[in-house]
């Protein structure tokens, strides 16, 4: 029960609107956090606090596109296929990721570890191409940072070639893909 | 090359700067709310606001001292929310706004706040920006511990409570009713207007929406006033500096401070470095996803607001994306109808079943299969979308399509005579079946 051990969070989430309802998104985050998914269960438990029906709380989950309905993998490989990350290879990075893992964009791997999804614009459009695994982004990535980046994930569960704070331009010399042809088949 | 002045991205391209409150504080951070809390009185800081010429820097690009001023003079409860749900395909400022410097937007939001005279703001942040909230949490937990947030802010009696409130995936939500309704704990569909949210907005209270860019002007229109904010630019209708997120096939993708007014081709060429290879410049979208398509032939167009729209686009969010020679621009238009297909929200029919039919037509003419109505449809399409929805949404998907046939039909046309030659008539095929 999520009001039993996120007790005091949950008031703390309460106590910054002054309409229950608002506190709907930070509930079901909270929910996707402790189970990896948003369970029926975790619907029905934030419909009682908020005082909602369970359709009004799951017309919701339905809406946004971060929140799963379903368990996934422990890593939740997100890819960035719009226009801006497609032009510097987004759809090689797709391959990329599909000759490490097997995986196709809707897959997990049988051992359950990594889930592939493509998603639309991560605002990193001048880093790509670019995946964000559940919380964290890596950017500029080439095969070979993406092969190191798995084989990290797998080893320790995170890896440091994760991007921190973000600023650009800073040191892009040396970046592989200005010597690369785009990714767009004309 | 040129160098400007740089006003909102000074502080974290000094060697060593962390953006920690130390940090902010040493570059002179938070002597603008000392200045205005309780010494200047909320109208005057709007009217300064007015008087600076600021715009949004979201996309739309309304003038901000004017939204406030149309919050009604009598109200109770009032809301300010910080839009950062960046998720414009093409931009990526505000992201390195909070992750670098977040004390400067925070001073913005409660300047804001006391000039609205607003208790509670919330800081709409996309879910996907995980670093970005933490960044922004641990300097509001600073804010707060040092008397610049919270109840009482540094004994003047002005309240203003700023939290953080998280997305969840959906770029609808950067529409600032649908950003309302989101904070509601709804889906994210935009409202009809009118009402708008200066006199009904969250929870049905007053509010104002302010982008992360725009908010963290206003500590520097404090400090160094009105006019000198007002003389930078294009005045007087396109004022202060912007960041530009150059993205595409350039030299040196960033983000890049100069003042409004200066040309594509100083941006591409000068700060981004030119193209990456020797292949030469086809495209630029100017504002975002949501822009009308340039040509090479628009590259001494100035990146201000008028002149952008006078060429037939938009400056939009900032978001200038850079294509080369051999990019097919029926793809392109292809990417950015499948990401307005995925975010239409699906509340009005137009955009919802025209964003559908556009990618389906535009998926068959790039995979080889388009037919001569096929240029009809598309036109026809957008023709029905633009104007016929709730939100600018419609209007914004319509753009990329538009602009294409017009500056490439040849390339729609090239694609589809190939699929029309290798078609086999039905007599043919009846032939060839004997």
């Amino acid at each position: 029960m999520l009001s039993e051990k996120y007790k005091d969070e949950i008031a703390d989430i309460l106590s910054r609107y002054p309409v229950r309802r608002s506190a709907l998104l930070p509930l079901l985050n909270l929910a996707q956090r402790e189970e990896g998914y948003v369970s029926e269960t975790a619907m029905k438990e934030i419909a009682g606090i908020l005082r909602l029906t369970p359709p009004q709380v799951y017309e919701v989950v339905t809406f946004y596109t971060m929140l799963h309905l379903k368990p996934i993998g422990k890593f939740h490989i997100q890819i960035c296929k719009s226009l801006m990350c497609a032009l510097v290879g987004s759809d090689q990075l797709l391959e990329w990721l599909h000759r490490l893992l097997g995986i196709k964009p809707g897959e997990t791997t049988p051992d359950r570890l990594f889930t592939l999804s493509t998603v639309e614009c991560l605002a990193s459009c001048g880093t790509g191409p670019m995946m964000q695994i559940n919380d964290d982004y890596y950017e500029r990535l080439t095969e070979q940072k993406v092969g190191q980046i798995l084989a990290d994930l797998r080893r320790e569960g995170t890896s440091p070639l994760k991007s921190g704070p973000f600023m650009l331009p800073e040191a892009v010399r040396g970046h592989p893909l200005h010597s690369r042809s785009n990714g767009s088949p004309g | 090359m040129a160098e400007y002045e740089k006003i909102l991205l000074k502080n974290m391209e000094q060697p060593r700067y962390t953006g920690s409150l130390a940090d902010y504080e040493h570059a002179g951070g938070y002597q603008a709310l000392r200045k205005v809390l309780g010494k200047v009185e909320p109208a005057a800081v709007t009217e300064m606001v007015k008087k600076s010429g600021l715009r949004g820097r979201g996309g739309a690009g309304f003038p901000t001292g004017v939204k406030w001023g149309f919050l009604p003079k009598n109200r109770d409860a009032t809301y300010l929310c910080c839009n950062a749900d960046e998720s414009e395909p093409g931009t990526f400022k505000d992201r390195q706004l909070m992750e670098r410097d977040p004390h400067q937007m925070l001073e913005g939001i409660v300047i804001a706040c006391y000039a609205i005279g607003a208790e509670i703001a919330y800081i709409y942040i996309r879910g996907e920006f995980a670093l970005g909230t933490a960044i922004v949490e641990r300097a509001l937990a600073e804010a707060r511990a040092a008397g610049y947030v919270g109840r009482n802010i540094l004994g003047t009696g002005v309240t203003v409570d700023v939290w953080v409130h998280r997305g969840a995936g959906a770029y609808i939500c950067g529409e600032e009713t649908a950003l309302l309704e989101s904070i509601e704990g709804k889906r994210g569909l935009p409202r009809v207007k009118p009402p708008f949210p200066a006199t009904h907005g969250l929870y049905g209270k007053p509010t104002v929406v302010n982008n992360v860019e725009t908010l963290a002007n206003l500590p520097h229109i404090v400090n160094r006033g009105p006019e000198w904010f007002a003389s930078i630019g294009s005045p007087p209708k396109s004022t202060g500096t912007r960041i530009f997120c150059v993205s595409g096939h350039v030299q040196r993708p960033g983000n890049y401070e100069v003042p409004m007014g200066i040309t594509f081709r100083e941006l591409i060429f000068e700060h981004a470095g030119g193209m990456r290879s020797d292949k030469k410049l086809k495209a630029i979208i100017p504002g975002g996803a949501s822009a009308a398509f340039f040509t090479d032939q628009h590259l001494d167009v100035k990146l201000d607001f008028e002149s952008v729209a006078q060429a037939g686009s938009m400056l939009g969010s900032g978001g200038v994306t850079v294509m080369e020679e051999g990019t097919s621009m029926v793809w392109a238009a292809l990417r950015l109808m499948e990401f307005f297909y995925h975010e239409s929200c699906g509340k009005c029919s137009p955009c919802r079943e025209g964003s559908s039919w556009l990618v389906q037509t535009l998926r068959r003419i790039v995979a080889g299969g388009g037919r001569w109505e096929d240029l009809d449809t598309l036109t026809d399409l957008c023709q029905n979308i633009g104007g016929r929805t709730v939100c600018a949404f419609g209007d914004a998907l319509i753009a990329p399509v538009v602009s294409t046939i017009k500056h490439w039909r040849h390339e729609y046309e090239e694609l589809i005579q190939e699929a029309e030659a290798k078609r086999v008539s039905p007599l043919e095929a009846a032939i060839l079946a004997h």
